[in-house]
């Protein structure tokens, strides 16, 4: 096979569409198996084991409930399961990714670990978080976010959190329910107090 | 990690918001996206290859008792970066519809048939140069309520991870000649004209096997990383 030299430009994003549950998150409901769960937990991870969990709702407050939901993030220890990641050394099965598609109500969750603080690239400290892409019907090309967490004292020091207006900073942020490893953060697709989306 | 991904080339990409496609009215974010530097949190990504794929996971035409009805086609093409260069053991994952243009998901009622030989979703990972192959039946085009009388071109969605998270691409196949490509608001949500026809694959006459199915070749072009180092400050 011939490749002319160099390519014109990157493939355009489509909409994952109304119709990806049976091929990406068939959860047993189709013939089909699951390459990713909701969960990034393995035997051996170390950390805090926390779920996070929320809706996706449209401009009108309406639930979306074809949206799917990918995460990203370090180990307990701020390192990625990525050879790029020169630093690594993760736990050795945990590999940082999750996958979850919005049920009727548009309800989604994640069993995971909270990360550990990984640098910016000056090397100054960012507040613990993870890095979320929302996919959905409706939605042309994925957009990205981040989940930081509500008891972290490092949220007022973290340089993207930094970037973002004060009163926009609550939608980045998820909250911790008193005593539970449980954290709750919905997404806003559009709208007053529509999630802050990051163009990177 | 001394690189970064220009942002520039982002710029192929549908606008979040295209009204003539109508699901994207309430989904699309009124708020301008917010610029930010990449940190590792953004240039790593999720590594996941063989040992997440089964033998035969790449034909969609293997997976049940009987053989599915439809025009037998090979898919195949190479995963490269906007610099040229192959993407090697990248996971690719595809859905589609039969050959009615009928997709197994329980919201898809359109009256078109099921095959019960045929779900219709696939995976593999490019290989050490970055080339994938699926073989396949051609999904038909099919009806939808965007607006009177919309129909979607033939398509099959894909999604790619490439090396990091920022070069996460899921994006829809089409094929060469398709009579619906002006009247499809996905399609056409992509402005420039040069970038939309990179989503048509090309009919490959010299990988077509004799007597046996169509071939088609689709080469994915994800985001590179800059020549030049990150500045440090």
């Amino acid at each position: 096979m011939q490749d002319s030299a160099k390519p014109d430009g990157i493939t355009p994003s489509q909409t994952v569409g109304p119709f990806f549950k049976y091929g990406l998150t068939p959860t047993g409901e189709y013939a089909w198996n699951d390459a990713f769960t909701n969960s990034t937990l393995t035997p051996d991870v170390s950390g805090d084991r926390v779920r996070i969990e929320g809706r996706v709702l449209d401009g009108d407050g309406a639930a979306v409930p074809d949206a799917m939901l990918e995460i990203w993030q370090a180990d307990a220890q701020g390192r990625f399961a990525d050879p790029q990641d020169k630093r690594a050394l993760p736990n050795a099965s945990f590999r940082g990714f999750a996958r979850c598609g919005t049920d009727k109500d548009g309800h989604y969750s994640f069993d995971t670990i909270k990360p550990g603080a990984v640098p910016d690239p000056d090397g100054k400290p960012q507040a613990p978080h993870i890095v979320l892409a929302v996919f959905a019907r409706g939605m042309l090309r994925h957009l990205y976010t981040r989940i930081y967490f509500s008891d972290e004292a490092g949220n007022a020091a973290d340089p993207v959190l930094g970037l973002v207006p004060a009163d926009r900073r609550a939608t980045l942020i998820a909250v911790r329910e008193a005593g539970k490893p449980l954290y709750r953060l919905d997404l806003r697709l559009q709208g007053d107090t529509e999630t802050v989306f990051f163009d990177v | 990690m001394t690189f970064i991904y220009p942002t520039d080339s982002n710029k192929a990409h549908p606008l979040p918001l295209s009204p003539d496609y109508k699901s994207s009215i309430k989904r699309a974010p009124n708020k301008p996206l917010i610029p930010m530097r990449h940190t590792l949190s953004e240039l790593t990504g999720p590594v996941y290859g063989h040992e997440t794929v089964r033998d035969g996971d790449n034909d969609l035409t293997t997976q049940h008792k009987g053989e599915p009805l439809g025009e037998r086609i090979i898919v195949h093409g190479h995963v490269r970066d906007e610099d040229g260069r192959g993407v090697p053991h990248s996971l690719i994952e595809i859905w589609q519809a039969n050959a009615c243009g009928r997709y197994v998901h329980v919201r898809d009622q359109h009256p078109a048939p099921l095959d019960p030989n045929f779900t219709g979703a696939g995976r593999t990972v490019s290989d050490a140069a970055g080339y994938y192959r699926f073989v396949s039946i051609k999904p038909g085009a099919y009806p939808w309520g965007n607006h009177h009388n919309a129909w979607r071109p033939a398509h099959i969605h894909l999604s790619v991870f490439g090396h990091s998270f920022v070069t996460r691409l899921v994006t829809q196949m089409y094929f060469p000649g398709d009579p619906l490509f002006p009247f499809d608001p996905i399609f056409n949500s992509v402005p420039d004209e040069k970038a939309r026809m990179r989503m048509v694959s090309s009919f490959d006459l010299e990988n077509t096997k004799p007597e046996w199915a169509l071939c088609y070749r689709f080469d994915i072009v994800l985001r590179g990383k800059n020549a030049t180092p990150m500045e440090t400050k």
